[in-house]
């Protein structure tokens, strides 16, 4: 899944993301549901604002992971794993739980697009049960 | 007398109910920043705190962009 489909199928799940934009940590947007590159690119920048001041109050040793930003006109919520972040906006006193969780799973179909480490295999030597690592 | 004290009843849980229906409204539009780490541990900065002001003005920005 790419991270347009990733998007797409976020908006149809979640009623109440009104937009939401994918980006990478250095705030290069990955996708959105915005038509407006401009406006895309201004949420990913608020976001990753917002994320970096968050960090800056951290108290413990923990990696900021997801934040909700509640305002009276609205929310947004940033969730990061890793490289990849993904932010979202919503109308006033959204159900975070839920908002969390269909942000997660959009993270994690965009992410099964990108490509993967070769992997080794195992295969059987042709003398006897013995293995010996092969390139996939 | 019974009547006058059912009465009374009736209003002191009326207003306990008001008062506390009115605190959850007013607690929910209250404007703060929920932060979450991956160790498990949540920080919330409530307005008027100055680490709320800086990120809510952030947020502010987040919203103003998708809905200019």
């Amino acid at each position: 899944m790419d991270a347009a489909q990733a998007l797409a199928d976020l908006t149809e799940i979640s009623s109440q993301i009104e937009a939401a934009v994918l980006f990478d940590r250095e705030g290069a947007v990955q996708g959105s549901t915005l038509a407006d590159g401009v406006a895309a690119r201004a949420l990913a920048t608020a976001a990753g604002t917002l994320l970096e001041g968050a960090a800056g109050f951290r108290a413990g040793g923990g990696e900021l992971r997801q934040l909700e930003a509640s305002t009276r006109e609205g929310s947004v919520f940033v969730v990061c794993d890793g490289a990849r972040r993904i932010a979202a906006i919503t109308g006033p006193d959204p159900t975070a739980g839920l908002v969390f969780y269909d942000l997660k799973s959009c993270l994690r179909g965009a992410a099964a697009d990108e490509p993967k480490p070769r992997r080794r295999r195992r295969a059987p030597l042709e003398s006897g049960g013995e293995t010996s690592d092969v390139e996939a | 007398m019974k009547r006058k004290l059912l009465g009374l009843l009736g209003f002191g849980t009326g207003l306990f109910v008001g008062s506390v229906l009115y605190r959850r409204s007013t607690e929910r539009r209250r404007e703060r920043v929920d932060v979450y780490f991956d160790d498990g541990s949540m920080v919330s900065f409530v307005d008027g705190s100055p680490e709320a002001e800086k990120l809510l003005a952030a947020a502010r920005d987040a919203l103003g962009a998708v809905h200019r």
